[in-house]
């Protein structure tokens, strides 16, 4: 009790928990220690500030990745699914829809790929100062926000080239994000402990993110998927995060129940298990990294 | 003391599994380990394991205020009890309890970004090290002033000078304001002028009260800090007293071990795929002893050198005083017009010194051999010396009890 006055008044002390700590082993399934990580905001903070930063400053067309990535994509897809493969996008131009899931999509396999290597890439801080490590693929994960948001804003314009004006559904976009999101987060945190003892991940990476593309509705759509096959398409959260995001911005079918049941269910509990394995292998970071 | 101490440990003990602490296990190995465990059930395989204790049964508590040192030999310890009470690992058994803000004094430079500005790098810097944006905003002048960086505040810290980045680290590190401040000389490597600025002003502002765990081979630096000394020998607390005491009790055993065989002393860091076998320090001259003005001669043989290319093997090494500070150093790698250039097909490297510009006392090798890159053997006090009184270019030295420990030939004009 007397922890959360101390938080709540400010103190301005550096470790801000608990006024006495103990230092001694954790058996069993470990305490998320959220309230630890509230505490810890501000180093969340300067860690997403300094890869957003850093990433821009390092990359010679810097802010410009963020609308080419997609973009380029979105035409390499264009040209393949559409005109090759005839895949169809039913009434919604073909581009317009491709880059309705490509904006998610590259949020979370971007994220992905950011976050995975992110601890081993702060070996010096894990083994040397004491945080909750979960801030460091947290930021990573985070860090990839502006460039969602310089994505949709290009998917907004492409919209209005292609004179498609968003609906007001367009409110519940925050909800689509969240679901891409806590997927993101979770598979990085399954990731980015594994990678501390396993540096095999960094090649599984790439494998393991075009699978997922070919198993998420990205340049397809999820309605020509039938029967017991949607309700599995919806196990990867992904699906789910794509559907609702297309039906909030571009105006697309609303996702059916199972799928949304089923796709935040799955993110969910990647989330869930991702925080408590990365949880209960942190102790040993400082020893194997 | 009447307050209630502001560390304490309860018997802690940590447990390494050597097959773990290897870098970057792979996939491979954790797959291949996993026929074994169905065999065998896990209780067998662990046994298999080999594991090492690196802490056993430490129990002591620090009161608020007092400046302790952590002594100890290569591989005592030190270093993973530093990390138990910085919350870095956890013990196996046992608990450590702290009361109160905790800093670490770290290597110059952790938690930089060579591509953010000297400003950026001070609030990210800060925040890592714990410090809140309200804290750094209002102690950032006093830092910058500090670190004397005010002209290149925007310029990105890749282009800062390493005088720079050196003062703008410390400038961060010193103006964070733990109650307890965890010092290891092997983390904050190299810079000893930096730390002792560091701990300099930290001391400074410590009147009131400030902790501080002090880790160094440097006895002559702990026992002008610290108080009291705290001495670790393979992972056990043996010696816990006022700070003469206990570097007096470390530099007995440091000679004792000196006296084993080297082949059998574990004090020492490296791969270890080349030791040192024995290091000896003579008289080259027969039967004269070592003397002030005389010469020595510093002989250091290797066990083997098998699969080594011998130029790429290298020896390097430190005379130090009794307080184990160094006072000039050697190594193999440089070599000048006066060396031999053909290099020895023996596993041995002799080092002559003409004349020996030490005064009166006692002195000790810290030696490290390198090879393919690596180090591969190091061992602190491999020998000591006692250098008796003697002449120097001339001139009878006397040892005086403030007047250091070298000699420098020098000539008085009228």
């Amino acid at each position: 009790m007397s922890n959360e006055t101390r938080i709540a008044s400010g103190d301005s002390s550096l470790e801000p928990e608990l006024d006495e700590i103990v230092v001694q082993r954790t058996t069993g399934l470990p305490s998320l220690r959220l309230r630890e990580l509230v505490a810890f905001h501000e180093l969340l903070y300067f860690l997403v500030w300094r890869d957003v930063k850093v990433r821009y400053k390092q990359t010679a067309l810097g802010v410009a990745w963020a609308i080419l990535q997609p973009l380029l994509t979105v035409v390499v897809f264009t040209v393949f699914f559409n005109r090759v493969a005839n895949v169809s996008s039913g009434q919604i131009a073909y581009p317009v829809f491709a880059l309705s899931g490509l904006v998610p999509w590259l949020f979370f396999a971007n994220g992905l790929a950011l976050a995975s290597g992110s601890l081993v890439a702060s070996a010096n801080l894990v083994t040397k100062v004491y945080f909750p490590r979960l801030v460091i693929p947290i930021a990573s994960t985070l860090s990839g926000l502006p460039d969602f948001a310089v994505a949709f804003a290009l998917l907004l314009v492409v919209m209005a080239g292609y004179g498609i004006v968003p609906v007001a559904a367009i409110v519940a976009a925050p909800l689509a994000l969240a679901l891409a999101l806590g997927c993101a987060l979770g598979t990085s945190l399954w990731l980015s402990a594994l990678n501390v003892e396993f540096r095999d991940v960094r090649y599984v990476i790439p494998v393991l993110a075009q699978l997922w593309l070919l198993a998420t509705p990205v340049g397809y759509s999820a309605s020509g998927v039938r029967g017991m096959w949607r309700a599995v398409l919806a196990l990867n959260p992904m699906t789910g995060a794509l559907e609702l995001f297309r039906w909030s911005v571009i105006g697309a079918d609303f996702p059916s129940a199972v799928t949304l049941v089923v796709s935040s269910s799955s993110a969910l509990a990647v989330l869930v298990s991702g925080a408590y394995y990365f949880r209960s292998t942190e102790r040993r970071f400082a020893d194997v990294i | 003391m009447s307050a209630p101490p502001v560390i304490s440990c309860e018997g802690l003990s940590k447990e390494y599994c050597l097959g773990v602490r290897i870098r970057g296990r792979t996939l491979r190995d954790a797959l291949a380990a996993v026929p074994d465990r169905f065999r065998h059930g896990n209780q067998s395989v662990d046994r298999r394991r080999e594991t090492l204790w690196a802490l056993r049964d430490i129990t002591f508590e620090v009161g608020r205020g007092e400046v302790v040192g952590i002594i100890g030999r290569n591989g005592a310890g030190k270093s993973t009890l530093l990390k138990i009470i910085a919350r870095l690992t956890e013990p196996t058994v046992g608990r450590a309890r702290i009361r109160g803000r905790l800093g670490t004094l770290l290597e110059v430079g952790t938690g930089f970004h060579g591509e953010l500005t000297g400003r950026e790098n001070i609030f990210l810097n800060g925040a890592i090290l714990g410090m809140r944006r309200k804290e750094i905003r209002e102690r950032f002048d006093e830092i910058v002033a500090f670190a004397e960086v005010e002209r290149f505040l925007d310029t990105p810290v890749k282009r800062y000078s390493s005088g720079m980045t050196v003062r703008l680290a410390f400038a961060v590190a010193a103006h964070l304001e733990p109650e307890i401040l965890l010092v290891d000389e092997v983390l904050a490597v190299g810079d000893v002028a930096f730390q002792r600025k560091c701990i300099g002003k930290m001391t400074d502002v410590a009147q009131d009260g400030r902790t501080i765990l002090f880790v160094s081979h440097n006895m002559g630096v702990i026992q002008a800090l610290c108080g009291r000394g705290i001495v670790l020998e393979s992972g056990s607390v043996t010696q816990d007293a006022p700070i003469r005491d206990a570097v007096a009790h470390y530099l007995k055993g440091v000679e004792g071990a000196a006296a084993d065989d080297l082949k059998t002393r574990v004090d020492r860091r490296g791969w270890n795929e080349v030791m040192l076998a024995s290091v000896a320090v003579s008289s080259p001259d027969a039967a004269a002893s070592l003397a002030t003005g005389r010469p020595a001669r510093f002989t250091f043989r290797l066990d083997r050198t098998q699969g080594f290319e011998e130029a790429s093997i290298s020896c390097r090494f430190a005379i130090a005083n009794a307080l184990g500070q160094p006072i000039a150093s050697f190594s193999s790698d440089v070599r000048g017009a006066r060396d031999a250039q053909a290099i020895d097909r023996e596993a041995v490297f002799v080092c002559d010194v003409e004349a020996l510009p030490l005064v009166q006392g006692r002195y000790r090798l810290d030696v490290e051999v390198h090879g393919r890159s690596y180090l591969q053997d190091a061992i602190e006090g491999a020998v000591f010396f006692d250098v008796e009184q003697g002449v120097y270019d001339g001139r009878p030295v006397v040892a005086t009890a403030s007047g250091g420990d070298v000699v420098i030939p020098h000539r008085w004009l009228d």
